[in-house]
């Protein structure tokens, strides 16, 4: 038995008195604990890092769940590798996947039936198709609002476009058969949630069903050309680009084709909503009055130079970056190296496919010697523009898409 | 008064019975009291032997309490009031990295409790809630930020190329 091993076991083992006598502390209302918890004080540790192949400028957040994020300078890649990809956990990985065993169960009051796919009949049955997707965190750029918002504090690397390949959805909800109640599709997940609690998921969410059969819609076995890593849903996962990446549920093993907006965990307020209507900064506001995050915003990130260049006076400033606008595209990026009192354009590219990110960059020439703030910020074919200073205060901290900054001196 | 003497030896001998039984009494009660109430009593082999693995993994655990520059080093919580209550409590389910990202006046902290109480599980804090939300608080209280914060941290570089 290694150490960790024998440490676990011997906390599974342990009385509560024991384990009190461990942390130096009783396990107040101990009884109240259900079996298999085990306090974080004394918990296993394990290397992120090394587990999961990170790059060491990855930023951890929270180790129980992992939620792990990347930085702008980071993001740099036109396709996301999986080492600078976010990690965002709601519960606890699965263990010991057994890929041929793995089986997708379609359901729900407006499936015509109820009918299990093991992982090879989705693979054989359906044709494949790969996209580049750009999945971002609802709550990417949280760390910014104030009042602040409970939660993890996502600066703004909870972002990443990887390409993804697996089959529609949609060819699997029509092999399937959908009534036409149909409103929602609804995931679950094979993770645990944190209390241990078998019959509790930690996340439950879905997409309505517009959304469910658009065809960039997946239900991917692949990310950049390989099994997907276990920390992003190893073997099977939805992805659902332009909408908060809650609604990719990672681990899948069921789908819920519902006849009304779903009702699994996190769907329900305040998770993954904002108020209807627009609110003062710390205002109240009542559950019926937040609605469900659909479309992303635009948004966009400077992810070159990092932060902190210094040049030479004379040299040219090369910018690059990439801008997204959830269910929308992309039509113009600006820069600003005067606070935001002028603005000229970057030259933009198309986006590979429908929700994937698009590459920005200009050649900057700065006038004299002294501190610059670049800033960029993009606007989308609706016109929308990102805001300079915080966009709409809302009470979880979502939808962060004021424009992004980075700090350069020239000498 | 042989009589009379005789009586008085048996009531001395009865009152010296009635002494040692109450004795008797309170010695077995007070070692019955000690062992339904104040021993940890293992209930089989296993818990014995979980018992004395913890004791002996207790004593050979790596600097679990240690506090280096305020900060509990175990968990990377700051050292204050409330501290051992608020790692038995919070960091159950989840990472102390969940409170030292965040920051809330008494009132915010307040509503991640009942919050994770409704959804999540938590049990009754009791007396204890206090206690722990006057440690969140006071050591993870809100910073004043306006609408956008100045550049931080910023790692300065020479740009090649």
């Amino acid at each position: 038995m290694d150490k960790k091993t024998s440490r676990r076991k011997f906390l599974q083992n342990s009385s509560l008195a024991a384990i009190g006598t461990f942390i130096g502390a009783p396990i107040v209302y101990g009884k109240n604990m259900p079996n298999g918890y085990i306090p974080v004080a004394v918990a296993e540790e394990i290397d992120p890092f090394q587990q999961f192949g990170l790059h060491p400028d990855m930023k951890v957040l929270n180790d129980r769940p992992w939620n792990i994020e990347s930085a702008a300078h980071l993001l740099d890649d036109p396709i996301t590798p999986a080492d600078k990809f976010f990690i965002r956990n709601n519960g606890i990985m699965p263990e010991d996947i057994d890929v041929s065993q793995w089986t997708l169960t379609i359901d729900g009051e407006s499936a015509s039936q109820s009918k299990t796919y093991t992982l090879r009949d989705l693979k054989d049955k359906f044709r494949h198709h790969t996209y580049q997707l750009a999945l971002e965190c609802g709550g990417n750029g949280r760390s910014e609002f104030n009042p602040p918002a409970k939660g993890n504090q996502w600066s703004v690397g909870a972002i990443a476009c990887a390409q993804w390949t697996g089959v529609r959805l949609k060819d699997i909800l029509n092999d399937v058969g959908v009534k036409n109640d149909a409103v929602y599709v609804g995931f679950y997940g094979a993770d645990k949630h944190l209390s241990g609690n078998p019959n509790k998921p930690a996340i439950s969410r879905g997409v309505p069903m517009w959304k469910a059969m658009q065809d960039e819609t997946i239900v991917a076995f692949q990310m950049n050309g390989k099994d997907i890593p276990l920390t992003h849903g190893h073997p099977l996962r939805l992805v659902v680009g332009g909408f908060p990446a809650s609604a990719s549920g990672k681990w899948l093993t069921r789908l819920s084709i519902r006849n009304k907006v779903h009702d699994g965990p996190k769907m329900e307020a305040p998770s993954y909503r904002v108020p209807c209507k627009p609110v003062a900064p710390g205002e109240k506001v009542a559950d019926e009055d937040m609605c469900i995050i659909e479309s992303m915003p635009v948004k966009s990130l400077i992810t070159y130079p990092k932060t902190g260049a210094m040049l030479s006076k004379g040299k040219k400033l090369s910018i690059r970056g990439h801008a997204w606008a959830g269910e929308n595209k992309v039509t113009e990026v600006q820069y600003s190296v005067d606070f935001g009192s002028t603005w000229k354009q970057c030259k933009l590219e198309a986006p590979v496919n429908r929700h994937s990110w698009q590459r920005f960059s200009a050649d900057i020439s700065l006038p004299a010697t002294g501190y610059y703030e670049v800033w960029a910020r993009a606007k989308d074919d609706q016109g929308r523009m990102q805001p300079m200073v915080l966009p709409g205060w809302n009470p979880k901290g979502y939808l962060n898409n004021a424009c992004h900054r980075i700090a350069v001196k020239v000498k | 008064m042989p009589d009379n003497k005789d009586k008085w030896l048996k009531q001395l001998l009865w009152i010296y019975r009635a002494i040692l039984g109450i004795i008797a009494f309170m010695v077995t009660s007070f070692f019955l009291f000690i062992v339904i109430y104040a021993v940890d009593w293992p209930s089989d082999d296993a818990s014995i032997a979980a018992n004395t693995r913890a004791k002996e993994e207790a004593q050979a655990a790596p600097k679990q309490d240690e506090i280096v520059d305020g900060i509990h080093v175990a968990t990377g919580l700051k050292a204050g009031e409330g501290l051992d209550v608020v790692i038995a409590n919070c960091t159950a389910c989840h990472s102390a990295k969940l409170i030292t990202q965040n920051r809330a006046d008494k009132k915010g902290w307040k509503n991640m409790i009942v919050w994770m109480q409704e959804t999540q599980n938590l049990w009754n804090l009791g007396t204890n809630e206090e206690v722990i939300v006057n440690y969140l608080a006071k050591n993870y209280a809100p910073e004043k930020k306006g609408r956008r914060a100045p550049l931080t941290n910023i790692k300065w570089y020479e740009l090649e190329d």
